[in-house]
């Protein structure tokens, strides 16, 4: 309409921004390409929408610029506002309006193509409701992780009575209602359809444990690709079904090998939650401590330890990136530097379950990255370690892994502190970590507690290592 | 089947299997930008809300088109953003060391 472009220019278009998101993947694979990969992935996706403005369908463009207003201005604001350590959460939110976008294509296209009745081929119904219930999943299901995340919503797995039960019932009476509105197609099976699919996003995501949101994340992220298809399908648009068809099968195997980085097959993470016993997640410090004693220290004591060691290993995990610490530890590791000591970081590759995300948080602190080691390389240091120094992480440092066949996280490789001459432990309370495992690191003889919160606790570190 | 029909499957078996072939051999510290990049890709659903929203005729098409609009681009602008913030992160260290 803007200019007289025919759909064949507007479809090689599409074409060169499909190229345009692969090649974007492709790079964002590789550290030392990954931000051009994101710029050209960027680049594709305004190529796509540029031409789509000039598609010789469209006869309205006041709603379309209202709402790329609206959202542009939302997405920019959430985009600069949010603070490196709450990314998770807003990779969350982000997934969900997509998917939510997704099912109210679907929505509108029903209302458009089903008064007529015959007009509708049985490919594009099929489409829409498939468009439909994975993108409504994917909405409510991103939006619990995010609440999830932001701590609105306990972090630890609710679960009820008889839940798989009502989980199953749902998803076949789901499945009954997409029969009924494509053999009817009466809107009000659509919209039953519709905010069922809403209501078991919620309830697939409840059970789930937060540090297991980003697996869940990365597995809502592939639906609403595949969601984005299947809209793609029904407007027949080659750059919806390259586009979230590519994110619906990378996604897919990403979380494949983020549930692999901990061991722990996608299955176990979806519906771990029903087979464990749940004490260990509602019982507090008695219920985890039973007949085993563990030794407390103050700030000041452990900072002489720190202060007089030649080595000393940092292991950060999740509690540091909740108190977002990592600047206070950046400090820390300075001072001890000052005096002498030699620091490393040790990043266990899921530390705080979330595959990057420590490199990120200290990167953001200005850590040196030669200081940052991985699992593989630091492993070997530990036995000539004075000082581990544990902040906010647990099940990575469990030596239950490598010795108790019977515990559910045997095998998964981890950080063997215990191995060092001494250990400290900062940590909020004795409670176990996400995974509900007790630690039997905290019961070692080696092994000092230092309880707090790891920003506070931290502080203390550097006024009594500045003491020292 | 129709010859449309036919080319939107075409195009879609080949793109999974090359959604797979890509990511295949990702460094685990690359999970997490690689998530976030993928997240802001199928932000691609913003031109189908463009197409539904510019064609749209009644009150209903027009309501749930406009928040489609306004959902796709959150997701597209939101999420190049955010992606890229992160990867600024790893820009600074000045040596790169293998996985």
């Amino acid at each position: 309409m803007i200019l007289a472009v025919s759909q064949t220019t507007i479809n090689l278009a599409y074409l060169v921004a499909g190229v345009c998101l692969i090649i974007g993947i492709k790079r964002l694979s590789s550290p030392a390409t990954a931000r051009s990969g994101n710029v050209v992935a960027a680049v594709g996706m305004a190529i796509a929408i540029l031409f789509t403005f000039l598609d010789p369908d469209l006869d309205s463009y006041w709603i379309i610029l209202a709402g790329m207003a609206v959202g542009t201005v939302i997405g920019i604001a959430a985009a600069r506002m949010v603070k490196m350590t709450a990314i998770p959460q807003m990779v969350a939110l982000f997934n969900g309006v997509g998917g939510g976008a997704a099912a109210l294509i679907a929505a509108a296209e029903f209302h458009r193509l089903a008064p007529e009745s015959g007009h509708v081929l049985p490919e594009w119904m099929g489409a829409m409701l498939f468009s439909a219930l994975i993108g409504s999943i994917s909405f409510s299901g991103s939006l619990v992780a995010f609440a999830k995340l932001q701590e609105l919503l306990p972090g630890k797995p609710i679960v009820f009575r008889g839940q798989q039960l009502v989980n199953g019932a749902l998803f076949a009476g789901l499945l009954a209602a997409g029969v009924a509105a494509g053999a009817t197609e009466a809107g009000i099976w659509a919209v039953v359809l519709l905010l069922g699919a809403l209501v078991f996003g919620v309830l697939l995501v409840l059970p789930i444990g937060g540090a297991d949101m980003p697996v869940v994340i990365s597995l809502l992220n592939a639906f609403t690709g595949l969601a984005a298809a299947s809209a793609g399908f029904v407007l027949e648009n080659t750059a919806l079904i390259i586009g979230g068809t590519l994110v619906g099968a990378s996604g897919t195997l990403l979380t494949v090998l983020m549930g692999r980085a901990m061991n722990r097959s996608l299955a176990n993470v979806l519906f771990g939650a029903f087979g464990a016993p749940v004490p260990a997640a509602t019982g507090g410090p008695a219920a985890s401590t039973d007949g085993k004693s563990y030794r407390e220290v103050t700030a000041e004591d452990a900072a002489v330890m720190l202060a007089y060691a030649s080595r000393v290993v940092v292991v950060p995990g999740y509690g540091l990136a909740v108190a977002q610490a990592q600047h206070n530890v950046r400090e820390l590791a300075d001072l001890l530097e000052q005096r002498g000591v030699d620091v490393k970081y040790a990043i266990h590759p899921v530390a705080g379950r979330m595959p990057g995300h420590m490199n990120v948080l200290l990167a953001e602190a200005n850590v040196p990255y030669p200081q940052l080691y991985d699992m593989e390389d630091v492993n070997p240091e530990f036995p000539r370690t004075d000082v581990a120094l544990i902040i906010g992480a647990n099940d990575v440092t469990n030596p239950a892994a490598r010795e108790d066949p019977e515990s559910p996280l045997y095998g998964m490789p981890i950080l063997n502190v215990d191995q060092s001459a001494n250990v400290v432990v900062l940590k909020r309370s004795m409670s176990p970590g996400f995974a509900g495992i007790d630690n039997d690191l905290f019961y070692r003889p080696n092994t000092a507690m230092l309880f707090g919160d790891a920003k506070s606790s931290v502080e203390k570190l550097v006024a009594a290592v500045k003491a020292a | 089947m129709s010859q449309a029909l036919l080319a939107s499957i075409t195009v879609f078996v080949l793109s999974v299997f090359l959604g797979f072939e890509l990511i295949s051999r990702v460094p685990t510290l690359l999970h997490t930008p690689l998530m976030s990049g993928t997240n802001a890709i199928h932000g691609i659903v913003l031109v189908g809300a463009m197409l539904i929203a510019g064609s749209a005729d009644s009150d209903l098409e027009k309501a749930l088109a406009f928040v489609a609009v306004v959902f796709g681009t959150i997701n597209v602008v939101g999420g190049f953003l955010v992606t890229d913030r992160m990867l600024e992160m790893f820009k600074r260290k000045p040596t790169e060391r293998d996985e």
